[in-house]
């Protein structure tokens, strides 16, 4: 669902990587999270790291809604260098060069848009080295 | 809490149901479950429904199916465990019926999922995966599984051609199933050569889109002892866990964690240990999900869920059959209605009913529903007295 | 002295050469080759538009100036082609690199030249002082009409730069601007594609108000065109620079490293902007480089830069602008190409 609502919520991770760092055990949110799995409540703001490797991947074939022109992408769950995770699009990569282990950055793309006429929702998504 | 025994099933044939809506099915499957039982009055329903909004565009099923049973005013609800809602719908009626609040329950689950297009089902079955993280990144269920599956590849060698033996072990079974979707033999080439849909993953691995509804009635064990209709199978364990709905959050991607924990605390309750359930009835929504659930319940060792089923350990005839039903993959999977049909099988094979694809030993057996990529996970286990 | 404390290019992987879109018009490929001077052009991705490019490359202008994102005080981008109408690029840039909500942010137009617009009010803001860091980007992913010359050239990317007085990589020693009112080039309210005047945008256009910037500033300077080891001028196509450089007296080897038209076709508002940053790529403290841009309608910002002892201390710290144009593109066919640019009408999807 993409609503300006929703995309402005979700700007300070989706721009910017902002996660947390729970004050008490150190654990690593992305997203952030009110309560960790420690129980504590308090946590600092942290800023993922920009580099990492694919640890698993996919090329979508049978899109969902709203990424049809889109069909085949590649997407994977990607470690950053600091061992947290996650979830994107593997952009401007050709489906046979996918292969766990791969380097990638993360870059800013599109990712949705409500239509032709509503938002768009920009975010992250990972791409290997040229 | 008194101990709970199912009394009747029922479900309708599972496939492209044009001429039959949502509430049909539903209906259909429940007034066989009660002509089954041989009651006409029931005191409480549990629907289970994945989604009935996006597929149906229907909210408040649970007094919908109610009405439409000819049994209102009775408490009717609806509970939502994405594809996990059938064996949350009979595990909710089971503490209705434990708790004493109610006698006789029906549980049914059902979905009516060919009334929206193809990219409307993919974005509507995304849904249960994390809105925020996963969908809203084009991630589909087919592409969580696949990632499942390149992980289980990476980490243990799994081969492309284990994947595809779960789907033909499982249209071998389905073949002799009436209710099946598809009723058809396929090959491992078959499989491998298949439209892709989620590399690894092709059409051939993947369960279909599927309208359809099953339902089964419970009571209190010792009332179903005097009804002495039919033998009397009994719920011997009840247990849900849950673990992060997002993929990538998991510590590990190829281990399906609630599953697991529900698993274990299954064995616990029922008394007993892995080796003494004949058979089960497990959610292989994708090929590599049957692989990662052998694994979680402890049937095999991590890792060895690929091999087990090449070396023939799940198969009819094999030492610990796995969907004898033809599973998700050949029975077809309205999204709801899954778990309580994985209770139809079992029941129908613990009874003796199954005809030609009657097991020879079914004295007890576990179902495993599972919602999401593993998100929650629900495991029953049924034993004939 | 005020200048330049950090720049940042950005160039999508995609390409289609000048051959694919010939093949589809029953054009004469190798004469257009020939008579512009292009072989290929950039095409953004399916997932890239001005405010994806402009992000990335503001991400290396912040890598390479090393400062905070809170301290940039005014961010301007420069662009005909932002993706909304209504509703500004910049503040997503500022977003990403950490400039809100402490900022002034304004999204320029003035068809190529709204990258140097950019630049040009950065540069003045620190200048007086009134706010610490200024940023200023040039981006597009350029329309033209399928079968139009503009088609052939019409490419994506863009390049940013950082305004501040600590640690100046160049220094502005020099601006000047120059424009008139002439309709040569332009884009109606709900069109799709711009139109132009043919062969009235050379003389009366692009070289009247490039010869008008580049004399201007050497008359305000008091230079001639040997004093620079650099010179960049806005590049629709190969040969209206060169021509232009020939014709105020500049040489191959001053151009050349600035012209990156050939293989990347006309970024618009990015055109001159990107062949500054491939300049300051490889230039070295003393080097003088002279910036000339035009933007239809009709008008042209000049700046002239020094390069200082700053500047190669930045220069490796984030991608170079020809690590995006020379490593690994990919060809699009005319198919894929037009679907990428939206030009295929579709069922809306249900
Ligand atoms: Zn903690």
């Amino acid at each position: 669902m993409i609503t300006p609502a929703i995309v402005r919520r979700n700007t300070p991770h989706r721009y910017r990587m902002e996660a947390q760092k729970c004050a008490a055990c150190g654990k690593v949110f992305f997203p952030p999270r009110l309560v960790c799995t420690c129980g504590s409540r308090k946590f600092k703001a942290y800023a993922l790291p920009s580099e990492g490797k694919v640890i698993t991947h996919t090329v979508i074939r049978t899109a969902p809604r709203g990424f049809g022109d889109e069909a085949p992408y590649c997407m994977g769950i990607v470690e950053l260098k600091d061992g947290s995770r996650v979830l994107c699009q593997i952009a401007d990569c050709e489906p046979h060069r996918l292969k766990v282990g791969l380097q990638v950055t993360i870059e800013f793309r599109k990712i949705q848009e409500a239509g032709e006429s509503g938002v768009i929702a920009y975010g992250y998504k990972a791409v290997p080295e040229r | 809490m008194r101990d709970v025994a199912i009394i009747g099933i029922g479900m309708t044939d599972f496939g492209e149901m044009w001429n039959d809506s949502l509430r049909d099915l539903f209906v259909k499957a429940s007034l066989e479950a009660m002509d089954d039982a041989g009651v006409d009055h029931i005191d409480g329903l549990v629907a289970g429904c994945m989604s009935p909004g996006l597929f149906a565009g229907q909210e408040h099923i649970g007094s919908l199916m109610a009405d439409y049973l000819g049994q209102a005013p009775i408490p009717g609800v609806r509970v939502e465990s994405a594809c996990a809602s059938g064996g949350m719908a009979l595990r909710t009626g089971i503490a209705y019926v434990a708790s004493g609040m109610h006698n006789v329950v029906l549980c049914g689950g059902v979905e009516k999922m060919t009334d929206v297009s193809g990219a409307q089902a993919t974005y509507a079955l995304a849904t249960a995966a994390d809105q925020d993280y996963e969908a809203f990144h084009g991630v589909t269920f087919p592409g969580l599984y696949a990632m499942m599956a390149t992980a289980h590849m990476h980490k243990y060698g799994t081969k492309r051609e284990d994947l595809a033996q779960v789907a033909v072990k499982n249209h071998d079974n389905g073949l002799l199933n009436p209710h099946a979707q598809y009723r058809m033999k396929i090959t491992v080439e078959q499989v491998i050569n298949s439209v892709k849909v989620a590399d690894p993953l092709n059409i051939l691995d993947c369960s279909p889109i599927t309208d359809g509804a099953a339902a089964v009635i419970i009571c209190p064990l010792e009332m179903a002892k005097k009804m002495k209709k039919k033998p009397v199978v009994k719920i011997s364990a009840s247990t849900h866990a849950t673990d992060t709905i997002a993929l990538h959050q998991r510590d590990d991607i190829t281990w399906l964690k609630s599953t697991a924990e529900a698993a274990a605390k299954a064995y616990k309750m029922a008394g007993v240990k892995p080796e003494q359930i004949d058979f089960a009835e497990v959610h292989d929504c994708f090929t590599i999900a049957e692989i990662c659930v052998l694994e979680a319940m402890g049937i095999v060792k991590k890792g060895e869920g690929g091999k087990a089923t090449r070396e023939g350990l799940t198969a009819r005839d094999g030492k610990f059959p796995v969907n004898p039903s033809g599973g998700l993959k050949s029975k077809g999977h309205p999204v709801g209605a899954t778990g309580i049909a994985q209770i139809h099988e079992i029941v129908t094979q613990l009874r003796g009913e199954a005809g030609r694809r009657q097991l020879k030993r079914a004295r007890r057996a576990l179902a495993q529903n599972m919602g999401g990529s593993g998100g929650s996970a629900v495991v029953h286990i049924l034993e004939v007295l | 002295m005020a200048g330049i404390v950090g720049y940042g290019a950005y160039i999508p992987r995609y390409r289609i050469k000048v051959e694919e879109i010939a093949k589809v018009w029953g054009a004469d490929a190798p004469s257009f080759k020939k008579g512009l001077m292009l072989r290929e052009k950039s095409v953004p991705g399916p997932d890239q538009d001005v405010i994806t490019i402009s992000v990335e490359a503001a991400r290396n202008a912040m890598k390479r100036a090393g400062v905070s994102g809170a301290k940039v005080g005014a961010i301007y981008v420069g662009s005909e082609s932002h993706p909304y109408a209504v509703k500004p690029t910049g503040t997503a840039v500022a977003e990403v690199i950490g400039a809100v909500n402490d900022c002034h942010c304004a999204d320029l137009s003035f068809a190529c030249k709204a990258g140097s617009e950019g630049m040009f009010l950065a540069y003045g803001l620190v200048k007086s002082g009134e706010v610490e860091y200024a940023m200023g980007i040039g981006s597009d992913t350029s329309q033209g009409a399928p079968g139009d010359a503009l088609e052939y050239s019409a490419a994506a990317g863009g390049a940013a730069f950082l305004m501040g007085l600590k640690n100046v990589v160049a220094e502005v020693e020099c601006q000047y601007s120059f424009m008139s009112d002439t309709p040569d080039f332009w884009r109606r309210e709900y069109m799709h594609y711009p139109r132009h005047g043919g062969r009235f945008t050379g003389d009366m256009a692009y070289f009247k108000h490039v010869r008008g910037g580049v004399e201007g500033i050497l008359k305000k300077a008091k230079g001639k065109p040997r004093d620079f080891k650099y010179a960049v001028f806005h590049q629709p196509n190969g040969k209206f620079p060169m021509k232009m450089a020939k014709d105020l007296g500049f040489s191959d080897e001053q151009m050349k490293t600035g012209l990156l038209v050939p293989t990347l076709g006309n970024t618009y508002s990015g055109a001159s902007p990107l062949g500054l940053s491939a300049i300051l790529d490889e230039a070295k403290p003393g080097d003088r480089i002279l910036m000339c841009s035009f933007g239809s309608g009709a008008g042209s910002d000049a700046f002239i830069f020094t390069c200082t002892r700053e500047l190669p201390k930045v220069q490796g710290k984030a991608k170079k602008t020809r690590d995006y144009l020379d490593t690994n593109p990919f060809y699009l066919d005319y198919g894929t190409y037009v679907k990428f640019r939206r030009k295929i009408r579709k069922n809306v999807e249900d």
